[in-house]
């Protein structure tokens, strides 16, 4: 039975934590060939070489696949589909864009963000924005599958395995990249960081946000928002938490003025520890926290990040 | 330019979701049912289009049960000029897997032509994500993913995209599939004269069978059940309490 992976692989870098994650998940189905795809993808395949798990890694360098444009890369992905028995990727935004085309290519039904691996054609996923989880069986030949890592635990290291190259498919010609704004920020990322700090529309404004920075930075922690924050303007879209944001869980989450909504609770309920700031005692993130504190967040947040 | 829209009928956003004590699936009878509001978002987006002259017309297109008729008159009343209603399912539910909509897109799409077309990234029932890239496959056109802007320029379509650490552009050549996210627009309110009139414009009705799709699931559904619940936690008093229990208990400090 063999696997293979799409790596997460940015701008010829290796994105270690959640590729990692996905790899310890595949290695459960059975042997695991990570595809390192790129303008430059060398230095990624040797860094997923020594991913624990990973018994091959495959590159395939070529301008048309520089910037994780889904046509181009479907197309690898299917012109080497033959040989495995499950595709897997990460379930980041790249892996999302292409991985339903492959499944469509190969007339095969995608599996999206799975959360448990019953058996070789089995899977657990969450539905309506986690609030229910469901299991699958696939009739499919070709399980085409993308891992919620929230769920897995990195794979470790090992010595590295076989580089091989490969040559990427004939490029459609369907789209080309135009520019990418990524935000700098030396906080730890958000999907992948220990502690994250998120606040919510209690914070008022985007200004006020900068409590929300301040206790992150001392704590060195992510920085996230509600969507209700998001979409009153006080937090950047990416920065977003929840069903339609981001999947997090952290070692510790800090939500400070966020109410609760489902839809917010489905991108952090797995977190290992939950801390909720709010001035509303009856408000449901409190159902989920295991430590709450009802209170002013402008008194309770200062106070917080100057004593820890 | 004709636009197209596919637009599903959902659980309403704020309804609680029940899931079944027997494990069957989540219940949806006697259950408040509206437009998945990512759809709402591409009808918006096709509309506004129209408005600026950049598309001629709006064709909305739902596929599932018979209700979905109801959805689709929303797309109407917001300004959709005529819908197609694909029935594929009998029972409310019966989710129909992205791969078999996609294929009966394509056959719309087939038949109809548009230049353009806009879906929801997601539903907010199965969350699979799925539709617009699988669509994109088998017509074998450009994709433009979890869009939050779009202008087209003649022959070419400039998407900004919502991706993990920030936003991408790219230019994907028409005709495209464009798959809308949360920040594109806020959607418009039907006005009551516009509810009355969108109850006059067209809606064809379909079946599976007319572009030749099998919608049998390729995934069997073993059993839903609810998530694991948290413990509930306990309340602090304080600061100082707070990150004693954090240091001591919680031992993540």
């Amino acid at each position: 039975m063999a696997v293979l992976l799409l790596a997460e692989v940015t701008g010829g870098e290796l994105n270690l934590d959640a590729t990692s994650k996905a790899v310890a998940a595949a290695a459960q189905l059975g042997e695991v060939t990570a595809l390192c795809a790129g303008a430059s993808a060398a230095a990624a395949g040797e860094a997923a070489a020594k991913i624990d798990g990973v018994a091959k890694v495959l590159v395939a360098e070529d301008d048309s696949l520089g910037h994780r444009l889904a046509e181009s890369t479907a197309a690898l992905i299917v012109s080497l589909a033959g040989d495995y028995e499950h595709i897997v990727a990460p379930a980041t935004t790249d892996a999302k864009n292409v991985m339903p085309r492959v499944a469509a290519l190969l007339d095969v039904m995608v599996i999206s963000d799975v959360s448990g691996i019953v058996d070789g054609a089995t899977f657990e996923r969450p539905i309506y924005a986690g609030n229910a989880v469901q299991t699958v069986k696939s009739k499919d030949a070709t399980k085409v599958v993308t891992i919620r890592t929230s769920t897995f635990d990195a794979a470790g290291e090992q010595a590295a395995a076989a580089v091989e190259t490969v040559s990427a498919a004939a490029d459609p010609g369907l789209s080309e990249w135009v520019e990418d704004h990524v935000a700098e920020s030396d906080r730890p990322e958000l999907t992948s960081a220990g502690r994250v700090v998120s606040g919510g529309r209690g914070l008022g404004s985007e200004e006020n946000f900068e409590l929300i920075e301040k206790l992150a930075d001392k704590l060195g922690a992510a920085v996230g928002a509600s969507r209700a924050a998001v979409d009153s303007g006080y937090a950047p879209n990416d920065w977003q938490v929840g069903q339609t944001g981001k999947v997090v869980a952290p070692e510790l989450y800090v939500a400070v003025g966020i109410s609760g909504a489902i839809q917010h609770l489905a991108g952090m309920k797995d977190s290992k520890v939950i801390v909720a700031i709010n001035k509303d005692e009856e408000a449901p993130i409190f159902q989920v926290a295991d430590y709450g504190l009802v209170g002013d967040l402008f008194d309770v947040v200062p106070e917080l990040t100057e004593k820890l | 330019m004709k636009v197209l829209v596919p637009v599903k009928r959902v659980i309403d956003y704020n309804v609680k979701v029940r899931v079944k004590s027997d494990g069957s699936g989540v219940d949806l009878a006697n259950v408040k049912m509206s437009m998945n509001p990512f759809d709402e978002i591409a009808v918006e987006e096709a509309i506004r289009l129209k408005e600026s002259g950049a598309a001629e017309e709006v064709v909305a297109v739902s596929i599932g049960v018979k209700q979905a008729q109801e959805t689709l008159r929303t797309a109407l009343a917001m300004g959709a000029d005529r819908a197609i209603l694909v029935v594929a399912a009998e029972d409310v539910h019966q989710d129909i897997e992205p791969l078999a909509v996609a294929k009966i897109l394509k056959g719309v799409i087939d038949a109809e032509q548009p230049g353009l077309v806009l879906a929801g990234k997601q539903a907010i029932d199965n969350d699979m994500n799925a539709t617009g890239q699988m669509l994109s496959a088998l017509l074998g056109w450009s994709q433009a993913t979890f869009a939050s802007k779009v202008e087209i320029e003649g022959e070419h379509a400039k998407v900004t995209r919502e991706v993990d650490g920030g936003l991408q552009t790219i230019k994907v050549k028409m005709p495209a599939i464009v798959t809308v996210d949360l920040r594109l627009n806020e959607p418009r309110y039907a006005s009551l004269p516009n509810i009355m009139k969108a109850k006059k414009k067209p809606l064809d009705e379909k079946t599976p069978g007319d572009y030749g799709v099998d919608v049998a699931p390729r995934l069997e559904i073993l059993k839903t059940e609810e998530p694991a619940e948290r413990k509930a936690g306990v309340m602090v008093g304080s600061v100082d309490e707070l990150i004693e229990k954090l240091k001591t208990e919680a031992g993540v400090l």
